[in-house]
């Protein structure tokens, strides 16, 4: 079906364009022009995007669908249809399903069940080592033919550095991404929140800075010693930012993400034991919250993601230490995204950028962008109009989070994926 | 958020979750109200009927003899019927939440729980949890708080020290762990004494503690300087295992409190420990059965400050023993 998108604000930061263009897109699923239209194009079906925002489908760098193995908490249907109601089109997933994804057969797996139900795309991120038990390195190989877009040990921590050092070293043999979640498991004990003045108060295991710090002094020699390009996922400390800002700029291949949460809140937001405020690695102090903040704007914080973690209710009723982490983030990926605009901390356009060209190419992929001959994958959203997010209208099988309640800008209206309308908000 | 869960809208304690927060308008109340239950631990017939016919349930997911022991004597001296259920935390871990468990309960029409679980928070989840008639007094959760026993110390330092902008206090020992030393340290903040102390190794001080307005020190007899109230914490034995300390007889040998140390304090200063003490690991037994050590009075205070609390959030405050008039 030919589809125009008329009278919007096409915001694509790739293509350093922010100007009021209609966007046209072919039967085939592909963006055919954009400003004018094509010769011989015949609209079927006309959005009208006035006063509406029309930017590259959402790119989100980490994902947690929960199938397979944990469908209780949601599915991979259930969490793609949330997430192209949020205006995301490209969803990459940890390997810490259960099987784990260390075989192409699981990797594909992944994919084909999203293909079925047509939503958005998923990208697999593949085991570093098999069962992600830290032993034995998987096939990374075969996994990147399966279509694994890189390679994570997730939560679980590599212990013994040998493993680490030849598992990075068979990355970079490939010319493959290792996504690092830096977390000394030693020093987090059984923490369960910032080492800090609320832990203090509330008597609650705390997870020190230094736990973070320590891992990414570890990952940066290693990555130095082998030359792997590396991700650093979900850095939470102004100190190790600093350390791979560092790095960076002495010719290190690495990058870094950070969470929508994580840029809002902090270890106060913890008080009263509010178990949705249960996230790993912890929310930090407010200087740490700054210098996230702060390195949106240099550019060493690369992409926003939503860390998303959707849990059944049970997670989180029980006491703080005990309550599953995690927050339900697909739905708030872009209106906390453009709540920093609001602050004044980054412009629209790079907020923009921050979720669809720059984790495009953290991931090596072709997405985030609308150039002519891409495939059009759409997000149109109300920039304006205030909404409260309510745990009745998340469209997540997981309602986790410490926002309900907020109020927020940036509903999507339509989301298209390959050029079909994957979601169209419901008239109020 | 805290004092909302506390005190109801008619400004009334309806649970006991921590001290933080608590007015110290409430916390001499308190006090007050358990002066005048001493008297009844004294009489022959130890008992007031205040609160005949309420059902307390001592629900201890963490063992625990004395604290829950102290409950059960204070709520039948105010003739409630008590029930004592210690619930082992793995029966909770797999399967039955600890919402579940409180739930069966609340549905046998408990009017009070006294909870104690090895959880910083767990107290705060149940109360949030609770319909408006049934009420929670924490009996210690992990190591955020035991309000009970940071009342029965600032009782018992009242009764023996008077006015508390007079005074300097020091806490000794494990202040990473203890939800005592914790409920304490808000307790006389709020009650405002003139200087707060914490002394232990620098393994056994959370991080930023003087954020929570004490000033902390490493050497025991410069902790001790000139102070009027030296109280002692307990020591885990299982410190030694997560290399917090080396031994516990360098532990003693630095941080034991021995008549030679106490010297630095003042002469008259008094000890309290919450107890159940470790005699030549904490505590040398010359201080702990000397002159100067309150800890037996601390016992016997306790049952009054605890009748005090539950009457305060049971009974109606009319009834209190010396206020009809």
């Amino acid at each position: 079906m030919n589809v125009v998108i008329r009278g919007g604000r096409l915001i694509d930061p790739a293509n350093k364009i922010d100007a009021k263009r209609d966007l046209y897109i072919d039967e085939q699923g592909f963006v055919a022009g954009v400003g004018e239209a094509p010769a011989g194009f015949n609209a079927a079906r006309t959005i009208d995007a006035t006063g509406l925002v029309v930017c590259p489908g959402l790119v989100d760098l980490r994902a947690r669908l929960r199938e397979p193995g944990f469908e209780y908490k949601a599915t991979i249907e259930s969490e793609t249809r949330a997430a192209v109601a949020a205006g995301i089109t490209t969803l990459c997933c940890p390997p810490d399903t259960n099987p784990v994804i260390d075989t192409p057969a699981m990797a594909q797996m992944i994919q084909s069940r999203a293909w079925r139900f047509g939503l958005a795309f998923i990208h697999p991120l593949g085991a570093l080592t098999q069962g992600l038990e830290g032993k034995l390195i998987s096939d990374m190989e075969a996994l990147d033919e399966a279509g694994c877009v890189g390679f994570s040990n997730a939560y679980k921590p590599v212990g013994d550095t040998l493993v680490l050092r030849r598992a990075m070293e068979y990355c970079s043999t490939f010319d493959l991404t290792v996504f690092l979640h830096s977390e000394d498991p030693w020093l987090r004990g059984q923490g369960c929140a910032h080492e800090g003045e609320v832990a203090t108060r509330l008597g609650l295991p705390g997870i020190p800075e230094a736990a973070e710090t320590v891992a990414v002094a570890r990952n940066l020699a290693l990555i130095e010693h082998t030359g792997v390009r590396a991700h650093f996922c979900n850095l939470s400390s102004a100190r190790a930012l600093a350390m791979v800002a560092q790095a960076r700029s002495s010719g290190l291949p690495v990058t870094v993400d950070a969470t929508a949460h994580h840029l809002h809140l902090t270890e106060h937001d913890v008080n009263d034991f509010n178990t949705q405020c249960n996230v790993r690695p912890p929310l930090r102090a407010v200087r740490d919250r700054d210098a996230l903040r702060a390195g949106l704007k240099s550019g060493i914080v690369g992409a926003v993601c939503s860390d998303h973690q959707p849990h059944e209710p049970d997670a989180k009723l029980a006491p703080f230490a005990q309550a599953e982490p995690g927050i339900s983030g697909l739905e708030t990926l872009l209106p906390l995204t453009l709540k920093l605009v609001d602050e004044k901390v980054i412009t629209l356009t790079e907020a923009i950028a921050l979720l669809t060209c720059k984790p495009a190419d953290i991931l090596g992929i072709d997405a985030g962008r609308l150039s002519v001959n891409d495939t059009a994958d759409v997000c149109i959203f109300d920039p304006q109009t205030r909404w409260t997010l309510t745990a009745k209208d998340m469209v997540s099988r997981g309602r986790n989070t410490p926002f309900l309640g907020a109020s927020l800008t940036g509903r999507v209206t339509h989301t298209l994926v390959g050029g079909r309308i994957v979601y169209e908000k419901p008239e109020d | 958020m805290t004092k909302d869960l506390q005190i109801d809208a008619g400004g009334r304690l309806t649970h006991l979750l921590t001290l933080e927060g608590l007015p110290s308008k409430t916390i001499l109340e308190i006090l007050d109200t358990a002066e005048s239950f001493i008297a009844v631990g004294e009489r022959e017939i130890k008992k007031v009927p205040l609160l005949r016919g309420k059902t307390v349930v001592n629900l201890f997911f963490e063992p625990s003899t004395r604290t829950r022991t102290t409950f059960e004597i204070a709520a039948k001296r105010l003739s409630a019927d008590v029930i004592n259920l210690a619930v082992a935390a793995s029966s909770t871990t797999k399967g039955e939440t600890l919402l579940d468990t409180v739930s069966n309960l609340e549905a046998m029409r408990t009017d009070l729980f006294v909870v104690r679980h090895a959880e910083s928070g767990a107290a705060h989840l149940i109360a949030k949890h609770l319909p408006p008639n049934v009420h929670l007094i924490n009996a210690g959760d992990g190591r955020h708080a035991h309000p009970t026993q940071g009342l029965l110390d600032v009782f018992t330092i009242r009764r023996h020290k008077g006015a508390f902008d007079k005074l300097k206090v020091a806490l000794v020992g494990d202040v990473l762990h203890s939800r005592v030393a914790r409920s304490d340290i808000q307790a006389l903040r709020t009650l405002g004494v003139k200087e707060l102390r914490v002394i232990a190794p620098k393994t056994l001080l959370p991080t930023a503690v003087e954020t929570l307005g004490v000033i902390p020190f490493t050497d025991m007899r410069e902790g001790l300087d000139d102070v009027d109230v030296v109280m002692m914490l307990r020591i885990q034995r299982e410190r030694m295992a997560g290399a917090h300390l080396p031994s516990e007889q360098e532990y003693f040998r630095v941080y034991g409190l021995t008549s030679d140390k106490l010297e630095s304090a003042k002469p008259d200063a008094i000890v309290l420990h919450p107890g159940p003490m470790n005699r030549g690991l904490e505590i040398d037994s010359a201080v702990a059965d000397g002159p100067r050590s309150v800890i037996l009075p601390q016992v016997t205070y306790g049952i009054a400050v605890r009748m005090a609390v539950m009457a305060m959030i049971l009974g109606g405050r009319e009834e209190l023993p010396g206020r009809r008039e």
